[in-house]
């Protein structure tokens, strides 16, 4: 069995002078503290990759960095659900036996260290180079077809999509790290710029600073927070190859976590879904299963996905408003996860939750990891 | 146009003189955008075809944020992608105000450093 011993993470925003990898030792010294270990018994890494440090061997770089020697190191690729993936490897390395215990990390600086035009125009280039970014696209407009198609299709308004991003506000207002937290209303959000329709500003995630780090071991800590199921799909990478952007057929993926974790949804206490805009997070919550198609801003209003409803969400504020830096934004609804089930939320905690359902998605709907996380 | 791939070159050439290339395999008879030099459906050998450039607009965006200042001077414009009636699928630029369902015709706009895919209205809507 797999254990997530501890964390650590930074704030998210702009964080001048730092580095991907000092950002990522602040995380990852908070992530060995919480679990009681000294970096020589770490003897696995896994890293994240950093758009304003671009290496051959990020994982080895940081080990030196950090001062680790593990057994076993390398980065690891999958688009936003690089987090999510990476914990997947972690448990499946911890129960082979592999490991006994892995620093899983990120970080990056893409506001201060490359700013939001640089980022904007190296994201845009996860598009096809032949056949897509020559039409001047970017993330926004990947995820702007994906919406224009979905909310045709299954009945889904613009007004439904701002209640998300009003949702994430409210939750990032309790979270010191978060880098949003003033509140915003339906309106403010349908009133925001347009950046690739039907998305407008308020829709997108922001570009930040920040990381996040936790520790995979094979023997739990006084949190008892285990690693209860896993599973992927990758169904393709280009959104002009994607079979249906009404259907992304994510249900038996979210079954296989749920599956070999032993629970059915009905067992779920709290949700982490990646959420880099609100078609996202709409998308992810219907594909998963904790709303039927068309029906997620429905659920939100009926208060379901609140800090005191049956399902809350991204308690830290999702990527929406606590902030995207990478891959660390990825594995910032992860550590939230873990702080919620632990009972060390502070200010945001929810009702003794045992029982966590989290999906990430990388690329345009390309790479999808969800996970169980339990407190036993 | 990507410097090696001999594929993409042809695509884009096709482009210049007019004609919207794609590929069709062979074995399996299933039509490819993307051009490999294999199916990616069953592995077998593709042909090169050239489409009618008519076609039904699946999904659209307005981009005004672009990605880079080149494109922040044509700003805003509409990305779309198309259904052709060959049975493929592809990104493209189109006329302003497309919705999705509507029946487009393929044009090139020669304005850029190539001609770039750009569907208008064929008039009347599926």
């Amino acid at each position: 069995m797999a254990w997530i011993s501890g964390v650590g993470d930074t704030e998210f925003g702009r964080l001048e002078g730092e580095t991907p990898l000092s950002l990522m030792a602040r995380a990852a010294g908070d992530a060995l503290a919480e679990a009681g270990l000294e970096r020589g018994e770490i003897d696995g890494l896994l890293c994240g990759y950093a758009a304003s440090l671009p290496h051959l061997m990020l994982a080895t770089l940081f080990a030196e960095y950090f001062g680790l020697k593990p057994r076993y190191a390398h980065a690891l690729q999958a688009g936003g659900a690089t987090g999510a993936a990476m914990v997947m490897l972690a448990q499946r390395l911890v129960d082979t036996g592999e490991c006994r215990n892995l620093l899983v990390v990120a970080g990056d600086n893409r506001l201060s260290g490359q700013g939001t035009d640089s980022a904007v125009a190296m994201l845009a280039q996860v598009g096809h180079r032949d056949y897509e970014v020559p039409f001047g696209p970017t993330i926004p407009a990947y995820y702007g077809l994906v919406a224009s198609r979905y909310m045709h299709v299954h009945g889904v308004s613009e007004a439904d999509l701002a209640a998300f991003a009003v949702l994430m506000r409210s939750h990032a207002a309790l979270h010191p790290g978060a880098q949003f937290k003033t509140p915003i209303g339906i309106a403010e959000v349908l009133a925001s710029r347009p950046i690739a329709a039907p998305l407008k500003l308020l829709d997108c995630c922001p570009v930040s600073d920040g990381a996040c780090a936790l520790v995979v071991s094979a023997a739990p800590s006084e949190t008892r927070l285990r690693i209860a199921g896993a599973a992927q799909i990758h169904p393709h990478q280009h959104v002009s190859a994607a079979a249906d952007l009404a259907d992304f057929a994510l249900a038996d993926c979210a079954e296989r976590a749920r599956e070999e974790a032993g629970i059915g949804i009905d067992d779920v206490d709290l949700l982490a879904i990646y959420d880099s805009f609100t078609i996202t997070l709409l998308i992810l919550l219907e594909e998963t299963g904790f709303a039927p198609r068309g029906k997620a801003a429905d659920r939100l209003r009926a208060g379901i996905f609140a800090r005191d409803g049956l399902w809350p969400l991204n308690t830290h504020g999702g990527l929406l408003s606590f902030g995207h830096s990478g891959v660390a934004g990825g594995l910032a609804h992860i550590v939230e996860a873990s702080r919620q089930l632990a009972g060390r939320a502070g200010a945001r905690q929810v009702r003794q939750p045992a029982i966590a359902f989290l999906h990430g998605d990388g690329g345009v709907m390309s790479s999808h990891v969800s996970l169980v996380l339990r407190r036993e | 146009m990507s410097g090696g791939d001999a594929l993409a070159v042809h695509f884009w050439q096709g482009c210049a003189v007019g004609e919207l290339r794609y590929q069709r395999c062979r074995a399996c008879g299933a039509a490819q955008f993307h051009p490999r030099r294999f199916c990616a459906r069953c592995g077998g050998a593709p042909d090169w075809v050239v489409s009618r450039g008519l076609g039904t607009v699946y999904a659209v965006t307005s981009v005004t944020r672009a990605p880079t200042p080149d494109f922040a001077r044509l700003a805003p414009y509409d990305i779309l992608l198309v259904d052709l009636d060959e049975g493929f699928r592809m990104m493209a630029h189109g006329a302003p105000g497309l919705r999705i369902g509507e029946r487009v015709r393929l044009g090139f706009d020669r304005r850029g450093e190539r001609p770039l895919p750009r569907f208008e209205p064929l008039g009347g809507s599926s």
